[in-house]
């Protein structure tokens, strides 16, 4: 930012105002012949294309809030009157309300092609963090947005995603009272989330600015991930990439012009233009899609964690690091460390399994004794001796006291519930992003010459779109389902149609259902997602072997075009 | 700009040089007046969107009963969100108003041009004083009506006569006279 | 078993997506002809005034008495093809309170153009209590507020039938093969015959459907006219500027590769 070797300007207004202010210079040095690597695909026209997309959100959101009214009892109004009566309302609200969408849009192929080309790598693991606080600002401004219409949805999300906070142990309650300033989503919440809204985008944009700022300073990547050797490598911002951002960018606007003027409804819900009502909860209640794979992560964790879940995957974890960091001459690891380690935490993880995923069957005493058969036999002993069931009495089974002493045991053996371990979850699978640089210790940055990166890569932003899609749909949903076991029964539960009537069946016990619901595919690739960042990259980073790089961009890009025959 | 692009780049500089033909500035002149004119296509709506609205536009009109006015007596009506004055006004007002010498006036306009013929006796004007916006006393019988019988405004010491014109103090021009017509002999229609 | 479950999933996901609808107790309305409909994606969509000019005429004698219309003004039927004074005609055979007067007191008078349709009740608690407790739903935005609205709203009033056999339709509830949980409190509001057409369209309830149908996706999006059109010349001219900055950037590479 130094003015002393800056050049003088033509123009003498430019010129006055540079030497004492040189902001034509810094404007220059950093838009104008910031040297950039010459070989970006059009992938890197996506900052450019969110940076714009944020402008239109704060424009248009600008003019939406002179005109709408954040009050209970006449948001919804408001918003109709926007649609009505203001003059090309309709069409600013269309812009604002798709723009939401089109911003998501452009982030996540933003931060695919940061994942993709690994971006997020020395020196860029500052630039990489505030865009994930980015990506946090503006889901929290994109769920707050979507409450203040004060349509059914709005409302309805609002109370689902402000209870998850409830889950906080001892606090949670007070958390979520004071996030609503009341006893439920209320007129107090509508209020602080229409001041937040306004707010965010301006700290948003603060932080993108913070972004752009720690990118001038390490230099764009690209998609070669090695760093430009000199100028050969580089050209200058402007014209190259003014001209390809702003081509990329209108194609881009093609698209988003596109929905808001002949689909302006369909990333959005019907439910949301039936006013707000406390009384009546809708059917199903879904997040807008940008939410849909993280709100499938929240759903998966139907089962509550116990100690032995946690202790064993403490274990793990520490025997994986153990072994990641491990001297390779110390051979011997495989034999203590594994004993050691390994098996103890796959004991506990057996044990905490049982407890926690098979549903408990009836339990039959007869003369104090378990009266089960094979497996059922083995699992509900398990379950007898490691939830401490045995520490009840037989004598007061059945009673309200014995109800209480397990609750109060539970209440030990399980520090997180299902609700928590949702939360937990969702939240971690965001944070893992924050802490991708130093789990991924390859030196290689792009997924071009790394081949079994590449395939994990492109698996996990699949596996990403299957949970968006079990987001979407019903808990409960069967995809598929079979039965096993005596042909004659199976054959009555087809019949007897589904739900509870079938369980009642005389002959149910002879069968086993086996079934794949949306509880189970949500749960699948949650597994995956975590594993992806948890397993999968930690182990390429120490194991995968890349291809080789070439010397430099300029030689690449020169090769590629002579190879084409230019 | 004088700065060089200094990037070293022999290529960059060849291709600027060779190609700084009449073509590329073309493209170039036409992609930026594609730009200017997507920015007010955009623009447009966003203006269009601050002025008033379609209810707005649509309450811009409004009717009013004056049969239950009795002589000498005014009633305040609400219009695009400012009062207007409607004044039954006496024989000796309107005479009074007749009477002066137009040329003798801050806002030279005669008492006909302010009221409707044939319904003389009724004054209808915005009830806002164009020095600065204040609403000036007078509609009740009790209220100070300054020293011509019309209005008078406290904030500044405006004084309007019997046919709301500006006779004393720093208000420019008269009482606005609304756009406004007779139904029938009690009912008007403003704007 | 992870990687039998990940197969299986993703053999199934085609097959679901498809029938992502028909799950539950819900059925998929079938798809109509709507004039707003029209051309790929909708983009040459309009409104069909006739059938609008019916719908309000089935609205005002039928939908009425139980549903508002609430966020409708008498002026906004213009788009409809009346002209001013048909409007003011219209909007003055409905009573509109208003008020407080000098006195303090409401007192009714009739419509104007700026005014919107009066409600049937005072309130929604009002509207409940005379409904047996089902509310009746303002239509104002009734065909954005559903899915695939149009088409779910014909479906609906042409849906009524007899409950199949072993299902129970408790008394003042109807069996309807289109409504969420089938049993709805709407008896069937239209029947042929039961409006009489002044233009000579049939008079039958599948035509009584389109046109109420046809009114209140106007109602519900005014300007879809005018979005539609507009659409098309920023499309255009999105791609002809695509093209043009296409050609900058040609020029502006060439050589740089």
């Amino acid at each position: 930012m130094g003015s002393a070797n800056r050049e003088k300007f033509d123009n003498t207004v430019v010129e006055w105002i540079d030497s004492r202010m040189p902001i034509f210079t810094i404007l220059n040095k950093e838009y104008g012949v910031f040297p950039t690597p010459r070989n970006f695909n059009y992938f890197w026209n996506f900052g450019a294309i969110a940076m714009f997309m944020l402008m239109t959100m704060i424009i248009t959101g600008i003019i939406l809030a002179m005109h709408y009214t954040a009050d209970t009892k006449l948001a919804f109004d408001s918003v109709e009157r926007i649609m009505r009566d203001v003059n090309g309302g309709w069409l600013l609200r269309y812009i604002h309300m798709n723009g939401a969408s089109f911003f998501f849009i452009a982030v996540y192929i933003h931060m695919f092609r940061g994942i993709y080309y690994g971006s997020y790598k020395k020196p860029r693991e500052l630039l990489w963090i505030l865009g994930v606080i980015i990506f946090l600002l503006m889901m929290a401004t994109a769920f707050i947005g979507y409450v203040l219409p004060w349509g059914q949805m709005s409302l309805w999300g609002a109370t689902v995603i402000t209870n998850l906070f409830s889950a906080v142990p001892f606090v949670g309650n007070w958390i979520v009272e004071t996030l609503w300033g009341g006893y439920s989503v209320d007129n107090p919440t509508l209020t602080r989330f229409f001041a937040l809204h306004f707010l965010l985008p301006f700290v948003i944009f603060a932080v993108v600015f913070l972004h752009v700022w720690a990118l001038h300073v390490s230099g764009s990547n690209n998609p070669l991930g090695i760093e430009p050797k000199g100028p050969q490598d580089t050209l200058p911002f402007n014209p190259y990439y003014t001209a390809k951002d702003t081509f990329g960018l209108v194609v881009f606007m093609v698209a988003y012009a596109f929905f808001i003027f002949f689909a302006p409804d369909f990333l959005g819900h019907p439910d949301n233009y039936i006013p707000a009502d406390p009384l009546v909860t809708p059917a199903h209640i879904v997040p807008e899609w940008y939410f849909l794979p993280f709100y499938a992560i929240l759903r998966a964790v139907t089962f509550s964690i116990n100690w032995y879940l946690i202790i064993g995957a403490g274990l793990c974890a520490y025997a994986f690091i153990k072994w990641m960091t491990k001297n390779k001459e110390r051979e011997s690891f495989f034999v203590k460390e594994y004993m050691v380690f390994v098996l103890p935490a796959l004991f506990l993880f057996v044990l905490g399994a049982v407890i926690a995923f098979i549903p408990v069957s009836e339990q039959q005493f007869v003369d104090g004794e378990l009266q089960y058969v094979g497996i059922a036999r083995i699992i509900e002993g398990i379950r007898y001796y490691f939830t401490f069931d045995f520490l009840i009495p037989d004598s007061i089974r059945g009673t309200t006291e014995a109800v209480e002493m397990r609750v109060a045991i539970d209440a030990l053996l399980i520090p997180i519930s299902a609700k928590l371990g949702g939360v937990l979850a969702m939240f971690g699978s965001i944070a893992l992003l924050i802490v991708l640089p130093w789990l991924d210790s390859h030196p290689v940055r792009s997924a071009r010459f790394r081949p079994l990166f590449r395939i994990f890569v492109l698996l996990f932003t699949v596996s990403v779109g299957i949970l968006g899609y079990a987001g979407s749909q019903p808990a409960d949903k069967v995809y598929w389902s079979t039965c096993l076991g005596d042909a004659v029964a199976c054959e009555a539960l087809a019949h007897g149609g589904h739900g509870a009537g079938a369980e009642h069946h005389s002959d149910a016990s002879a069968t086993t259902i086996i079934k794949l619901d949306n509880t189970m595919l949500a749960q699948a690739f949650t597994g995956f997602y975590f594993a992806f960042f948890l397993i999968i990259i930690p182990l390429l980073g120490r194991f995968e072997k890349a291809r080789a790089l070439p010397y430099s961009i300029h030689e690449a890009v020169l090769g590629k075009e002579q190879r084409a025959g230019v | 700009m004088s700065a060089e692009i200094q990037t070293g780049n022999d290529n960059t500089h060849a291709c600027c040089e060779c190609d700084c033909g009449t073509r590329r500035d073309f493209m170039q002149l036409a992609a930026a007046a594609f730009g200017a004119v997507g920015l007010g296509f955009f623009v447009k709506p966003v203006i269009d969107s601050l002025r008033p609205a379609k209810d707005t536009q649509a309450l811009a009109t409004v009717e009013v009963d004056i049969g239950s006015v009795p002589e000498g007596e005014s009633m305040t009506v609400m219009w695009r969100g400012k009062p207007v004055f409607i004044r039954h006004r006496t024989r000796k007002e309107i005479e009074m108003a007749q009477a002066v010498d137009v040329q003798s006036l801050t806002d030279k306009q005669s008492d006909e041009e302010r009221v409707k013929k044939g319904k003389e006796q009724w004054l209808v004007t915005v009830g806002v004083c164009t020095h600065l916006g204040c609403i000036p006393q007078g509609q009740k019988p009790t209220d100070n009506r300054g020293g011509y019988d019309g209005w008078f405004c406290s904030c500044h010491g405006s004084e309007y006569d019997t046919s709301g014109r500006i006779r004393k103090g720093p208000a420019p021009k008269n009482l606005d006279v609304p756009p406004y017509e007779f139904v029938n002999d009690t009912t008007i229609k403003i704007g | 078993m992870f990687i039998r479950i990940l197969t299986v999933s993703f053999v199934l996901l085609g097959f679901s997506v498809q029938n992502a609808g028909a799950a539950g107790d819900q059925v998929s309305p079938p798809s109509q002809p709507w004039s707003f409909y029209n051309g790929p994606a909708g983009v040459f969509g309009y409104y069909d005034q006739a059938s609008m000019q019916r719908g309000l005429k089935i609205y005002r004698e039928v939908c009425a008495s139980c549903h508002s219309l609430k966020r409708v003004y008498f002026r906004n039927l213009e788009a409809l093809g009346y002209n001013e004074a048909q409007i003011k005609n219209i909007a003055s055979e409905y009573t509109v309170v208003d008020g407080p007067n000098d006195e303090g007191d409401m007192f009714d008078r009739p419509g104007k153009p700026s005014d919107k349709f009066v409600s049937p009740f005072a309130n929604d608690n009002a509207a409940k209590y005379a409904n047996n407790g089902a509310f009746p739903p303002d239509l104002s935005l009734i065909t954005k507020a559903r899915a695939k609205g149009p088409d779910y709203l014909y479906a609906l009033l042409t849906g009524y039938a007899q409950p199949p056999a072993g299902e129970h339709v408790s008394g003042g509830q109807h069996w309807n093969t289109y409504f969420p949980g089938h049993k709805l409190s709407m008896a069937p509001p239209l029947s042929d015959g039961q409006v009489s057409y002044e233009d000579g369209s049939p008079e039958t309830l599948d035509q009584y459907a389109r046109d109420i149908t046809h009114f209140l996706a106007w109602a519900a999006d005014p300007y879809m006219e005018e979005r539609k059109k507009t659409g098309l010349k920023v499309l255009i001219f999105l791609l002809v500027f695509a093209g043009v900055m296409y050609s900058v950037k040609k020029k502006v590479w060439k050589g740089a590769h």
